[in-house]
């Protein structure tokens, strides 16, 4: 065909281009800070990242995982075999049969991706990416018609110069849009920046089934503390930016999005990229931080963050719950990079919002939020009788009161799980005054000097008594002492076990040390706790446990892996930026269409949250409150 | 000391500030802190000469107390340093006439230690410059005078048109200060200069121990409506002997407070 001569010389400038094109975008990420990953290991291991892990998120939307596994692995195969059969011309009707075969798979997926594209739902970026389906469909029908002679299909010289034209045309389009464009910015370079981000992520540990959740402690004696312009992040970091799709899913499920605060963690992280690679986001073609217009943003490597390309109250908007990052298919971290984006507000500029100055004062000093007399911390327990670990030096159990010891509604609670304790016998003690706050909210607020300072001093005090295991009824508590305090232990130590209450009852009800009664009243449901769902992957107890009352769950739509915050998380309630909607009224209204009376909470800020909403509404009680009910108690 | 043998040639930026700053404590568990009183005048500096703005300490300098006060974004403080059971008004004095700022600005009285509030009168008595107590709030310098609103209870205020130098003590109804930033404290150089203290002789002798409340007599208000209510709660007490003086001349205005103190028996 006249195409002959001409196709190599396309594809290996196509080819060329995107090379060029790669080493630009890779100096981009590289001026990012240094963090050390092993290069062999990851590259070796990212098949099985992309084919495993992606997929399992992927899969949740069937349609879009079957869609891609054709489009994707279509164009690979294509990919490579163009290379061969027209690149080096070698001369196999077996490898233009499997080329065809190839193209024809791309097709097929393109069409799909083509009728998802035709009402896109609202979460989908518009812009080039709506161009991206006809880009497919353009490359995988113009090889396959071009492959057609090498196949033997029809004779090589078929077709007049209008096909040839024609033909060229869809050439140049297609290897412009997949190749030039996957260097170049274009919505293919989610698959270049996407694999490697895959292969080079700073979570490894989130690979093969595992969960990395816990925040990396900030190194106070650098320079700058928290991340201020681009370029602060880890080269990784960037890298993981640059791999977002659009794909919205995690603007879906973002609890402050739907509230109306202006954050949106796609555009957030679209954001990134426009200061990772200089610019402004007049570019970006999905939905704005809600009340913000889109086109003002600008940014560039060198230039702070906060000062013209994200506003801080985006940063201060986010509650923490992770729903963005469990969603996310190109496995990006949202929180960590809104928390080092914090880290420099409160540790640089000391600009940490509305009440987040005074609640941080008051952890310096007096150990907790509110400012209570550290001495008192034990008044709410004066008729319970608690062995003190200063008194008794040893227990099996270690019992983490947590702040709710201030809080009059927490102490129900506490009260609640204590009775439960007692009644199954098990040894326990309390640190009583010596306890302090965990450092939660002192983290999740950026202020990560007092949060090592909180978990220093805790973590003295535990190394002083022996237990085997610390029980919580605080999954922000539990969530800091099981994944967060170990970078903070001498070498070798801190290897006790850390239970949220939930597991630790349901334990106590399988043991048969708690003899109970089933659940009398009306229909209940459940509310995930993010702290201890998506960041601890505890589902399953405070569900069995309930499910031994008698009760019968009526979940609500958004539950487990897949639960919408309370609102309560991440110093959210504290720092305060104002929205359309409140969150925990959006949960209560999740709440009240299970048609549940009653909806079990394991977790005392969620209470507060949904307890706060106005009446008339469905009663809220944390599941020791709800087993304490249930108790049999034995007559001696 | 002698504040006419200083440079006249003010400008509203050119002024040097300095803010005295002590060790605070926190109410309810002891803990050293940075001062509310002197954070909003650090605050108030601040406002006035930006990071011109000198933060002095007397005392042993509690490393991250100091660097709470600079977190508030300063790059440098001095520290006189000295045991913390000496005096420090002979070295802050010393100090102050040597280098002769414009203004000094401290709180109203320290939450640690002594904390007789007597500090300013002293300063001011030992280099013989104006105290303003309890002051809201500064405006903007005008050929070497100042216009500073003074608190007063119930949310009052004075204007009073002052000529630099002086010393003034605010109140806690000035702007809240800024939080601290760990960041920059941490960077932040604490000059120290080594002092020969005076031990304060009385101070050593003291015992500390925690405040007990006062009993308080009881108010009864008969009082139907929550109007009246409000009222017998935010009126002035009724002291009736008071006596405003405008419009006399500013000896009889002092024949008259000094009468008011031997009166009194402060002056014998
Ligand atoms: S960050 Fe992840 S979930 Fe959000 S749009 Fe990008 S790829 Fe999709
Ligand atoms: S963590 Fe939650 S609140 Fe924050 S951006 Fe993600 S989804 Fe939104």
């Amino acid at each position: 065909m006249i195409l002959d001569g001409l196709l190599p010389v396309l594809i290996s400038v196509a080819l060329a281009l995107l090379v060029i094109g790669a080493v630009r975008r890779v100096s981009l990420w590289r001026a990012g800070q240094p963090e050390s990953v092993n290069i062999v290991a990851g590259l070796l291991a990212m098949p099985r990242r992309y084919l495993v892990d992606l997929h399992h998120v992927v899969e949740r939307d069937k349609y879009m995982s079957n869609t891609h596994v054709a489009t994707g692995g279509g164009f690979v195969l294509s990919m490579a075999l163009i290379v061969l059969v027209h690149l080096f011309g070698v001369d196999s009707q077996w490898l233009a049969w499997a080329l065809l075969a190839a193209t024809a798979l791309m097709f097929v997926g393109a069409v799909f991706v083509y009728k998802r594209r035709q009402s896109p739902p609202s979460r989908l970026s518009k812009g080039p990416w709506m161009r991206l389906p006809k880009s497919l469909l353009v490359f995988a029908a113009t090889f396959f018609v071009v492959t057609l002679p090498a196949a033997g299909v029809i004779p090589a010289e078929a077709g007049g110069w209008l096909l040839a034209v024609i033909l060229l045309a869809g050439i140049v389009y297609g290897l412009g849009e997949m190749l030039f464009g996957m260097g170049w910015g274009g919505p293919m370079k989610h698959a270049f920046a996407g694999a490697l981000h895959l292969a080079f992520h700073r979570r490894a540990e989130r690979f093969g089934g595992g969960r990395s959740t816990g925040l990396k402690p900030v190194d106070l004696g650098a320079d700058i503390l928290g991340v201020d312009k681009p370029r602060g992040f880890k080269w990784n970091q960037l890298l993981g930016f640059d791999a977002c799709v659009q794909c919205g899913r995690c603007e879906a499920v973002c609890p402050a999005f739907a509230a109306g605060q202006p954050l949106n963690p796609k555009k957030l992280i679209q954001d990134m990229v426009v200061g990772l690679a200089g610019g402004t986001d007049s570019r970006y073609a999905g939905s704005p931080y809600p009340g913000k217009d889109v086109g003002n943003a600008r940014g560039g490597p060198d230039q702070v963050i906060t000062e013209g390309l994200v506003n801080p109250e985006t940063l201060w908007s986010c509650t923490t719950c992770r729903a963005c990052v469990e969603e996310c298919p190109m496995m990006i971290e949202h929180v960590d990079a809104i928390v080092d984006m914090r880290r420099f507000l409160t540790l640089e500029k000391g600009n940490t919002p509305n009440k987040g100055a005074e609640t941080l004062d008051n952890l310096i000093a007096t150990d907790n939020p509110n400012g209570f007399a550290p001495g008192s911390r034990m008044n709410w327990a004066a008729d319970q009788n608690l062995r003190l670990m200063s008194d008794v030096k040893e227990a099996d159990v270690l019992f983490w009161v947590s702040d709710g010891a201030f809080d009059m509604r927490s102490q129900r609670i506490l009260r609640a799980f204590v009775k439960l304790l007692k009644t199954a016998n098990v040894d326990f003690a309390v640190l009583g005054d010596e306890e302090r706050d965990s450092g939660d909210v002192a983290r999740r607020l950026g202020d990560d000097a007092t949060f090592q300072s909180l978990a220093k001093r805790n973590i003295e005090t535990l190394r002083k008594y022996k237990f085997n295991r610390i029980v919580t009824t605080d999954p922000h508590a539990f969530h800091v002492l099981k994944n967060e305090y170990k970078d903070f232990y001498p070498q070798g130590e801190g290897n006790y076990e850390v239970y949220h209450h939930t597991t630790f009852i349901n334990e106590l009800v399988k043991a048969s040390a708690l003899r109970l009664d089933l659940y009398k009243g009306g229909a209940v449901t459940y509310h995930d706790p993010c702290y201890l769902g998506r960041y601890n992957g505890e589902y399953d107890s405070p569900r069995e446990l309930l499910a031994e009352l008698g009760i019968e769950l009526a979940e609500m739509e958004r539950s487990g892996f897949r639960s919408r915050c309370c609102g309560g998380g991440g110093g959210a309630p504290i720092t305060d930026i104002p929205g359309e909607r409140r969150i925990a009224d959006m949960r209560m209204e999740d709440v009240k269409a299970t048609g549940a009376e009653l909806v079990a909470v394991g977790c005392q800020q969620c209470t507060a949250m949904l307890e706060g909403v106005v009446e008339p509404r469905p009663e809220v009680k944390d599941i020791a409150e709800i087993v304490v009910e249930c108790l049999v108690e034995e007559v001696h | 000391m002698q504040p006419e043998a200083r440079n006249e040639n003010l400008n509203p930026t050119g002024i040097k500030v300095v803010s005295l700053i002590s060790i605070g404590q926190h109410p309810q568990s002891g803990r050293a802190r940075r001062a509310e009183q002197d954070a909003r005048a650090v605050e108030l500096g601040l406002n006035l000469v930006g990071t011109g703005l000198e933060l002095l300490h007397a005392g042993e300098g509690d490393e991250t107390v100091m660097r709470s006060y600079l977190g508030m974004g300063l790059p440098k403080m001095t520290l006189l340093k000295q045991r913390d059971h000496c005096d420090a008004l002979p070295v802050l004095a010393e100090y102050l006439a040597r280098k002769v700022p414009d203004l000094v600005l401290t709180g109203v009285r320290a939450e640690s230690g002594e904390a007789s509030g007597m500090l300013p009168f002293l300063l001011g008595e030992k280099l013989g410059w104006p105290v303003i107590n309890r002051i809201a709030a500064i405006g903007e310098v005008v050929d070497g005078e100042v216009e500073v609103l003074q608190a007063l209870p119930r949310g009052q205020r004075r204007a009073i048109k002052v000529r630099l130098p002086f010393i003034a003590s605010v109140d806690m109804a000035a702007e809240a200060p800024r939080q601290s930033a760990y960041g920059p404290g941490r960077r932040a150089a604490i000059d120290a200069n080594a002092t020969d203290g005076v031990v304060d002789a009385v101070r050593t002798g003291w015992q500390e121990s925690p405040a007990r409340k006062k009993p308080k007599r009881l108010k009864v208000v008969k009082a139907k409506t929550a109007a009246d209510r409000f009222k017998a709660a935010t009126a002035k007490p009724q002291g009736g002997g008071g006596k405003v003086m405008k419009n006399e001349s500013a000896t009889e205005q002092a024949q008259a407070v000094l009468d008011m103190l031997v009166e009194e028996g402060v002056i014998r």
